[in-house]
C-alpha cells in the first residue's frame, strides 16, 4: 500500500495514519487531538494562502500547519 | 459545602453549563501565577448547595499548556469532592479521550452528556445507560443551552460516594507496565498512583522530575516508547467499547456549518469577507456617520441639517436647547453609530452630573481649589476613563460574538501563514487589530494566545496600533503643520503615521522574537469548532465581567494617578492653588522644563526655547488619556498667549498659534520644526499608553515583565522620534540609521546562528 506524508495531500484525499513522528511537544499535541496511528482522516481544504490545512479526523475538524502535517505518515485509501 | 470541578474540552458547552449552574453567584479571578480565567460560583438549585470551579477547557492532561497543568494540579492537589466532566455527545470519540484520563485519578467523576438534542436532530442515537455501564461512573443527559437535566446532574453528583479508586481503560493492553510503574508511586503513598503511573509511562515531564522516576520508568517500560501506544490504546478502547453506544444513522450530507464554512474560508472570498466584517465592527463602534448617510447626502448636493440648523438653539445661535442636546446624542448632520450614541449618552449624563455637583459647590461658597480638584481632577479624571466604557464594551461584544460563533478560529486559520513569518500565530491578529480601537480589550484578548512569549510580544506592540484616542493628536498637529507652514496634506500625514505605527510593531516583534523573547513559533494544531449561534446569556455575563473589571480599575489605580497629575498641574511648589490659566507656574510645568532637554534629540527639546516644555507636559498628561495631549496643548497655548480666543475643539488653531510663537522666538527653520512636530506625534503613538492600558498590560503580562515592557515602550518611542527628527531635519543621518539597522540585524543573525557570542567576547577581554 502506498503511504504519503500528510503535508503532500491534495484536497479530498483520505487514508489511515500509520506513523506519527516529530519532537515531544508537537507529537504529544497531535496524539491528544486524536492524530494517532490507526485513525482515519480526510483532507478537507487548504487555507487561502496554501497553509495551514484542514482535515476531518475522528468526527471533527482539525487544522494544522504543513510543518506539523509533515510528521504524519498516512496510508492512502 | 461540597466542591465540584467542571472539566471538559473547549467548545463543548462548558461555560454555558457553568453559567447555568451558578448564575449570578459566579465571579472571575486568575489562577495563581498565570493569566488564565478562574471562574467560581455556587449552585443553589437543589436541596444542598455546592461550590463549582470551572477548570479551563482542555483536550488532555499533558504537561505542555498552562491550562492542562492548572487542571491537573487542581484536581490532584486541591482534591475537589468530585469532577463534573462535560462531554459533547456530537463528538464523543475525542471528548472521551480526556474522560479516560480523568477516570485514572482517585476522585469521583460524573459525566454530563451535552448536546444530546443535536445528536437526535441529526438522526443519530446514543445510549446513555450503556455508556454509564461501560465507564462505571454516572452519566446524565443534559442540555446546557436549554438548562435541562441540570437538576438531575447535580442531585446525582451530590449523591456520589466520597471515595473512588482510579480505573483505567489501558489495563488489558498495558497492565503489566502500569502495575510496575504504580508500585513506584504506592511506595511513597501518593494519592492517585494509577494516574501518575500512566503519566510516567508517557514520559511526562512533570513525572520525570520526581526523584527516582527515570529509573522506575526504565524498569516498567524497558526502554520502549509508550507515548504513542498509550494514546493509541485509549482511542482504540473508546471506539471499540464506548463509541458503540452511539449508533450512527449514516449521513453524508453537508451540514449547515459546512455550508457556512465553504463561504467564509473560501479560497478567494475569505480575506475580503473578513475585511468587511472588520470594517463593520469598527464602523458600528466608532463612526460618526453611520453607513455614510451624511457623506452621501453631501455628495448628492442635499446635506443633512445639523441640530442647530433645525432650530434647537437658544438666542445666541450656538448653545443648544435641552431638546437639541438630546437629539445631538443621536444625530448631528449625520446619524451616529451605536458606539458613538452610547458614548454621547454617557457623556451627557456624566457632564450634567459634574455640572450639578460643581454648581452646588460654587453656590455653597466652596473654595476655588476644592471645586477644581473635585470637578476637573476627580470627576473629570474618572469620567474621562469611564467615558470609553461603552465603546470598549461594544468592541468586546462584537469580538465575543466572533469568538463564540467559531469564526475567530477560522480567521486564525486564514491568516496564520502571514503571521508565522514574524514568529506569531494567526491568533495574534485579532488582538493587534483591536488595538486600533482601544488597547484595553485588545490586551485582554491576548488570552486566546497559548504561548507566553507570543503573548508578551503581542501585548507590547498593541499600543503601536494607534487607538481611537490618539487620533485627535494626529489631526490637531497635522492640521497645525498644514495651517502654519502651508505645506503637506493633513490626511496624508495622518495615514502615514498609522502606517508608521504598524511598521514599528512589525520591526519590534521581529526584534523581540529573535532576541529577548526567542522561541519556536508555537504549534498551530487546533480544533475548528462547528459554527453556532452564540448564547445571549453567555455574552451578557461575559460583558458584565469586563465591566466590573474595568470599573474597579478606573476607581483605583487610574483614579489615583489622575488626581496626582491634576495636583501637579494646579499647584505651585509652595502648595498654592493656581487655576488653569496659570498652569505655566505649576509643578508639572517645572517638571516639563526640567525634562525638556531630554527631548532635544527628538526635536521638541531645548531647541524650541522658552516654550518647548509645553510638549513635555502634554506628553505627561497624555498618560491619563491620550485626549489630554491636545487638551493640555490648547490650555497651555492660551496660558502663554500663543492663541487668543475661545479655544476650539480640534485644537488646530491653538497648535498653529503655538507653532507661530515658537518659530518667531527661536528662529528655528521650517524643515526642522516640521520634523520635530512629526517626531512628537510618532513619540506619542509609540510611547507608554494611557494608565488604563498600562494597568491592563500589567495584569495580563507574566510576572516581572511589566517593568521591562514600560522600558521597551520608552526606548522604542525615543528611538522612533529621534530617527524621524534627525532624518527629516537633515536627511543625511538616514545613512547612519541604515548602517545601525544593518549592523544590529547582522549581529542578531550571527548570534542566532551561533557564530558570534557577545558574552564570550566580553569574557575574553577580561582574561586578557
Amino acid at each position: 500500500m502506498a503511504t504519503k506524508i500528510l503535508s503532500d495531500f491534495t484536497v479530498g484525499e483520505s487514508g489511515k495514519i500509520v506513523k506519527v513522528t516529530g519532537e515531544g511537544r508537537i507529537r504529544r499535541r497531535l496524539f491528544d487531538m486524536g492524530v494517532t496511528p490507526g485513525a482515519e482522516l480526510t483532507m478537507r481544504k487548504k487555507a487561502p494562502l496554501g497553509d495551514p490545512i484542514e482535515v476531518t479526523i475522528r468526527g471533527y475538524e482539525l487544522t494544522l500547519r504543513k510543518a506539523e502535517a509533515a510528521c504524519v505518515e498516512v496510508e492512502l485509501k | 459545602m461540597k466542591t465540584f470541578a467542571l472539566a471538559g474540552n473547549p467548545n463543548c458547552g462548558k461555560t454555558t453549563l457553568f453559567n447555568a449552574l451558578t448564575g449570578a453567584t459566579a465571579h472571575v479571578g486568575n489562577w495563581p501565577g498565570v493569566t488564565v480565567d478562574k471562574r467560581e460560583g455556587v449552585y443553589k438549585g437543589g436541596a444542598e448547595q455546592a461550590a463549582v470551579i470551572d477548570l479551563p477547557g482542555i483536550y488532555s492532561l499533558s504537561p505542555y499548556t498552562p491550562e492542562e497543568v492548572i487542571s491537573r494540579n487542581y484536581i490532584l492537589d486541591e482534591k475537589p469532592y468530585g469532577i463534573i466532566n462535560i462531554v459533547d455527545a456530537t463528538n464523543l470519540e475525542r471528548n472521551l479521550y480526556l474522560t479516560t484520563q480523568l477516570l485514572e485519578m482517585d476522585v469521583p467523576v460524573i459525566i454530563a452528556l451535552n448536546m444530546m438534542d443535536e445528536v437526535q436532530k441529526a438522526g443519530d442515537k446514543l445510549n446513555a445507560a450503556a455508556l454509564e455501564k461501560a465507564l462505571g461512573v454516572p452519566v446524565v443527559e443534559i442540555s446546557a443551552l436549554k438548562g435541562t437535566g441540570i437538576k438531575e446532574l447535580m442531585a446525582r453528583a451530590l449523591a456520589m460516594p466520597a471515595e473512588r479508586k482510579g480505573s483505567t481503560v489501558l489495563g488489558k493492553a498495558l497492565g503489566r507496565q502500569i502495575a510496575a510503574a504504580q508500585a513506584f508511586y504506592e511506595e511513597d503513598g501518593v494519592s492517585s498512583p494509577l494516574f501518575h503511573a500512566v503519566k510516567l509511562l508517557e514520559s511526562d515531564e512533570l513525572e520525570l522530575a520526581k526523584k527516582g522516576a527515570k529509573e522506575a520508568l526504565e524498569r516498567a517500560a524497558g526502554g520502549e516508547d509508550m507515548e504513542a501506544v498509550i494514546a493509541d490504546e485509549r482511542y482504540k478502547y473508546i471506539s471499540a467499547n464506548l463509541a458503540t453506544a452511539k449508533v450512527k444513522a449514516g449521513r453524508e450530507v453537508l451540514t449547515k456549518s459546512d455550508k457556512i464554512d465553504r463561504v467564509l474560508t473560501h479560497r478567494v472570498w475569505a480575506i475580503p469577507i473578513f475585511l468587511v466584517v472588520l470594517f463593520l465592527i469598527f464602523h458600528l463602534t466608532f463612526s460618526e456617520d453611520l453607513f455614510f448617510i451624511g457623506a452621501i447626502a453631501d455628495a448628492a448636493g442635499a446635506p443633512l441639517p445639523s441640530v442647530a440648523d433645525l432650530g434647537y438653539v437658544l438666542e445666541d445661535g450656538e448653545t443648544l436647547t435641552a431638546a437639541g442636546r438630546t437629539i445631538s446624542v443621536f444625530y448631528d448632520g449625520a446619524v451616529f453609530s451605536p458606539g458613538v450614541i452610547l458614548f454621547n449618552a454617557l457623556d451627557a449624563c456624566t457632564s450634567s452630573l459634574t455640572d450639578a455637583i460643581v454648581g452646588a459647590m460654587e453656590s455653597a461658597g466652596a473654595a476655588e481649589w476644592s471645586v477644581g480638584l473635585l470637578g476637573d481632577g476627580v470627576l473629570g479624571g474618572i469620567f474621562a476613563v469611564l467615558g470609553f466604557l461603552p465603546q470598549i464594551l461594544l468592541l468586546f461584544l462584537f469580538f465575543s460574538i466572533l469568538e463564540d460563533t467559531g469564526y475567530m478560529a477560522r480567521i486564525a486559520f486564514v491568516l496564520d501563514r502571514i503571521f508565522r513569518r514574524f514568529g506569531l500565530s494567526g491568533r495574534a491578529f485579532m488582538p493587534m487589530i483591536m488595538g486600533f480601537g482601544c488597547s484595553l480589550p485588545a490586551t485582554i484578548n491576548t488570552r486566546t494566545l497559548a504561548d507566553e512569549k507570543e503573548r508578551t510580544a503581542t501585548i507590547r506592540v498593541i499600543p503601536f496600533f494607534s487607538c481611537g484616542a490618539k487620533l485627535p493628536i494626529l489631526t490637531a498637529i497635522a492640521g497645525g503643520i498644514v495651517m502654519a507652514f502651508g505645506v503637506g496634506n493633513a490626511d496624508v500625514i495622518t495615514f502615514s503615521m498609522y502606517l508608521l505605527g504598524v511598521c514599528t510593531a512589525i520591526i519590534a516583534v521581529l526584534l523581540m522574537r529573535n532576541t529577548t523573547l526567542k522561541g519556536e513559533t508555537p504549534p498551530f494544531i487546533m480544533e475548528l469548532p462547528a459554527y453556532h449561534v452564540p448564547g445571549f446569556k453567555n455574552l451578557m455575563l461575559h460583558l458584565w465581567d469586563k465591566t466590573k473589571h474595568f470599573v474597579k480599575k478606573a476607581f483605583t489605580i487610574i483614579f489615583a494617578s489622575t488626581v496626582i497629575i491634576w495636583l501637579f498641574s494646579h499647584l505651585t511648589w509652595n502648595w498654592h492653588y493656581i487655576p488653569d490659566e496659570e498652569m505655566q507656574n505649576s509643578i508639572l510645568a517645572s517638571i516639563g522644563m526640567f525634562l525638556q532637554p531630554i527631548f532635544t534629540p527628538l526635536g521638541f527639546g531645548s531647541q524650541l526655547g522658552a516654550y518647548g516644555w509645553v510638549f513635555a507636559v502634554a506628553a505627561i498628561t497624555g498618560l491619563i488619556a491620550k485626549e489630554n495631549v491636545i487638551a493640555t496643548f490648547t490650555t497651555l497655548a492660551l496660558c502663554i498667549g500663543a492663541y487668543v480666543g475661545e479655544g476650539t475643539e480640534e485644537g488646530i488653531e491653538e497648535v498653529t498659534g503655538l507653532i507661530a510663537k515658537i518659530s518667531l522666538e527661536t528662529g528655528i527653520s521650517q524643515q526642522e520644526f516640521i520634523s520635530a512636530l512629526i517626531a512628537f506625534i510618532a513619540f506619542n503613538m509609540t510611547t507608554v499608553p494611557c494608565f488604563a492600558a498600562c494597568a491592563t498590560a500589567r495584569a495580563e503580562l507574566p510576572r516581572g515583565k511589566f517593568k521591562w515592557t514600560l522600558l521597551f515602550w520608552l526606548v522604542t518611542s525615543y528611538i522612533t522620534g529621534t530617527v524621524i527628527y534627525t532624518t527629516g531635519a537633515w536627511i543625511w543621518p538616514v545613512a547612519i540609521w541604515i548602517a545601525v539597522a544593518a549592523a544590529v540585524t547582522a549581529l542578531i543573525v550571527l548570534r542566532n546562528l551561533g557564530k558570534f557570542d557577545i558574552c564570550a567576547l566580553f569574557k575574553r577581554r577580561k582574561k586578557e
